[in-house]
């Protein structure tokens, strides 16, 4: 396979056509993906925004600036916009559109147009949610808890659940996408253990976006019903189960989690493999623990209501079942640094992230480990702990992972290198900002420091500070790529097709990739991580004299 | 190389990729009434008694007149299914707008019902008509009930649009080949609006009447 010169970037899908009406009318996964990309920074920014004030207020203990209402509103604003309008879509929604048909070496997603109209349905989703949230907002928690949220808030619960809801349909419109065009749209020689790692967890997570969404919509079509007709579902006046709704909302929630990290640990196998010049040690292993995570993970929603009054027996099992699923998550971290192990490793910006993901991703796994032991979790659960727990890695993962990933693939996006200086100093600046943030809070946890409360008591104050200076530095670390990345748009250095000489399909067209993705269909007849065939190639291709 | 077929190698390529994509959005939605069924499996035995009053207050009548309805007109699709496979583009229309025609029908029994047990006063809330120790567990039913059929009502209204749509592309493309998979797809789809009426009939109609 000869290597396509490298393009004029002006004919790349990015600058063809410059006009709205084709950005907003396309079909192109590529351009898709960029929409999405637009969006989930907005809401990225707002609940972190959100995330701001929370820190802002809990710098001393009777709290700086909101009202205990007014906080339940924020901190209620700061879930609902991470999880359901940026984490839940992050990674699929925009490197996924982005890599899936240049990783399969096909043309475009199986589905181009339903995958537009997942990016209208996200859109009007969010602005929903948005509406609500500024309206007033609501003090449920992202979690929306019944009898709460049906019958006693009063906050504006509709749109905000009812955008919920259709965001689901977006990504059971992805996931559709993904896992059909991953069975039908490979290239030739593109066999499944072919495939890179990242469409194994891609297609894992769409297996959880396909088979989990339905029950969370219904679940909010329930509770819906219930607060706009006052009528009895899960009301107990009535005979009707609040633990019913915590069930449905958990049977949805705990896979989403994974939606959380998948395609995270995804972006880690590529970046990991490439920046070590490695095939990912153990292939097999890895792939297939993407796919036991998905289905395990169907299995464990009982762990979040270990106190909620569950029986015991059933509570044994989801916390013997929560163990189980915790170890293909270490089959991926053992086989990371099975790969790093004796490697030339490059410590470009997007492998410092991927550290950084390797690191604080496998802390928050451990302590799930403490919070999926039922003595100690009647202990910590509740607390900020819990907090700690999820946000090591849900932010120091998976958003790490997201930025390793927008740092290792921007070139192939954008057709132009960000400055690899700044880089690195934001890589660097987020591990350190971000475990100032959030390791306080498990010492927290542990002395017993209630999460969800807009005061506290005066001996947490030292902690707290800390957190919230860890939460400016944090700030910085995220704001920085924003500018980096946007200079870079239009000064950046032109990019090669392959700067990082790694394997992947992608790397084997121009960047940015002309819109139907590949001169010639490519035809696969080597592994995935086979850097030993690239580099003979690369060898023959410096020994054969330039073509003109 | 862009042609018009792209992602796909070939038309029969293509139409395998849509019949695979309906499938899985079925799983999904199989999914989606899961949740509804669960709550039945959890109140029907926590609330048993309640529940049972629910159930004889159902109209048996008019419940089984739509079952009919609904079966007959999936039977109907059928006949336009095996017609464009056949590639007979005339035999499509008319056993496709029939099969509408039924689930209009069956839309039309089921607001009736629905106006009866309004005025019956059989919607939960404050003013509900059955009273007692178990009342609260007859609320959970209707609860369900009327959540259960507006969910159903709704794929229905959707398998109808999409039912006329065929017979709309049918009518346009006279004389050409007949798109065989728009016409299949949309009968898997119509199967599983019938399939899930084929649950809740006995869930809402039979189970504990007698
Ligand atoms: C090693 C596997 C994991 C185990 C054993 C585990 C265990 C647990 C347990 C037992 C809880 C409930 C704590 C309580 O409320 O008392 C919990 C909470 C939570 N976990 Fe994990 N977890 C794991 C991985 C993850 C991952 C991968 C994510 C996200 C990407 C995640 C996100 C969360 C969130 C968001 C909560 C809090 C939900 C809330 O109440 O708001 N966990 N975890
Ligand atoms: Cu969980």
């Amino acid at each position: 396979m000869s290597m396509a010169p490298m393009a004029d970037s002006a004919n790349g899908y990015l600058w063809q056509d410059g006009t709205l009406r084709s950005w907003l009318l396309t079909t192109d996964h590529k351009r898709i993906a960029l929409l999405y990309m637009a969006s989930i920074t907005a809401f990225f920014i707002l609940g972190g925004v959100g995330a701001a004030l929370i820190r802002l207020q809990l710098l001393v203990p009777a709290g700086a600036i909101l009202s205990d209402e007014t906080y339940s509103r924020m901190f209620t604003l700061h879930g609902v916009v991470m999880v359901w309008l940026f984490l839940v879509p992050s990674i699929p929604v925009t490197l996924g559109n982005f890599l899936v048909p240049l990783m399969l070496g096909a043309r475009d997603l199986a589905f181009p147009r339903l995958n537009l109209l997942s990016w209208y349905l996200f859109v009007m989703a969010g602005m929903l949610v948005v509406y609500g949230l500024f309206r007033g907002g609501l003090e449920t928690g992202w979690t929306f808890y019944t009898p709460l949220s049906t019958d006693y808030t009063q906050g504006h619960v509709l749109p905000v659940v009812a955008g919920v809801f259709l965001s689901g349909f977006s990504s059971i419109a992805t996931g559709v996408n993904f896992i059909i065009s991953i069975h039908q749209l490979r290239a030739p020689g593109m066999t499944w253990y072919r495939l890179p790692l990242m469409l194994w967890a891609l297609y894992a997570t769409s297996v959880i976006f396909v088979l989990a969404t339905p029950v969370l919509s219904i679940t909010l079509v329930l509770l819906a019903f219930e607060h706009f007709f006052h009528v009895g579902v899960f009301d107990p006046a009535l005979g009707g189960d609040p633990l019913l709704f915590q069930h449905l909302f958990w049977f949805y929630s705990h896979p989403a989690v994974y939606i959380m990290i998948l395609p995270g640990m995804g972006v880690i196998s590529e970046v990991v493999s490439t920046f070590c010049h490695k095939p990912v040690f153990g292939y097999r292993f890895v792939a297939w623990s993407s796919i036991s995570i998905a289905s395990i993970g169907f299995l464990v929603w009982g762990h979040h209501m270990f106190v909620a009054g569950t029986s015991l027996y059933a509570a044994v099992v989801f916390s013997m079942l929560s163990f189980l699923v915790s170890v293909p998550s270490a089959i991926k971290v053992f086989n990371w640094l099975g790969t790093m192990h004796g490697g030339a490793i490059r410590l470009d910006a997007p492998m410092l992230y991927a550290m950084g993901f390797i690191g604080l991703f496998t802390v928050g796994g451990l302590t799930g480990l403490f919070l999926a032991s039922l003595a100690s979790d009647v202990h910590l659960t509740q607390t900020y702990f819990v907090v700690a727990h999820f946000h090591y890695i849900m932010v120091g993962g998976m958003v790490s992972a997201y930025f390793a990933g927008l740092h290792y693939w921007w070139p192939k996006i954008t057709g132009r290198m960000y400055p690899e200086m700044w880089g690195r100093t934001a890589a660097g600046l987020l591990f350190f900002g971000f475990n100032l943030t959030f390791f306080p809070q498990f010492l927290l946890g542990y002395e017993g420091m209630p999460r969800r409360y807009a005061t506290y008591p005066a001996q947490f104050q030292v902690l707290n500070v800390l957190s919230s200076a860890g939460a400016s530095i944090l700030a910085l670390a995220y704001i920085l790529p924003l500018v980096y990345f946007a200079w870079s748009l239009l000064r950046g250095a032109r990019a090669s097709d392959n700067p990082w000489q790694a394997t992947g399909l992608e790397w084997r067209t121009s960047s940015p990739p002309p819109t139907e993705n590949f001169a010639h269909v490519p035809v696969v007849n080597h592994d995935a991580y086979d850097y030993a065939a690239l580099d003979q190639a690369n060898r023959a291709a410096s020994q054969e004299p330039p073509h003109a | 190389m862009p042609d018009d077929l792209a992602p796909y190698d070939t038309p029969q390529h293509r139409d395998e990729t849509a019949v695979a994509g309906m499938w899985l959005f079925l799983a999904s939605e199989v999914l989606l009434f899961g949740g509804l069924f669960l709550v039945v499996l959890v109140y029907s035995h926590t609330r048993r008694a309640g529940w049972i009053m629910g159930v004889r207050h159902t109209n048996l009548i008019i419940g089984s007149i739509n079952t009919l309805l609904l079966l007959t007109s999936s039977a109907m699709y059928t006949l336009a299914v095996v017609a464009a496979r056949a590639g007979r583009a005339r035999r499509i229309i008319a056993p496709a707008l029939g099969a509408a025609g039924l689930g209009v029908a069956f839309l039309g029994l089921k607001s009736w019902e629905w106006h009866l047990e309004f005025s019956e006063h059989l919607f939960p809330g404050a003013g509900f008509s059955i009273s007692g120790p178990d009342a609260g567990g007859a609320q959970l039913f209707y609860s369900f009930y009327f959540l259960s059929t507006a969910l159903h009502g709704l794929h229905m209204l959707v398998g109808i649009g999409l039912i006329l749509w065929v017979c709309y592309r049918m009518a346009r493309r006279r004389g050409q080949p007949v798109p065989v998979i728009p016409v299949e797809v949309v009968g898997l789809y119509w199967s599983f609006v019938d399939l899930v009426w084929i649950l809740l009939f006995p869930v809402l109609y039979l189970v504990g009447r007698v």
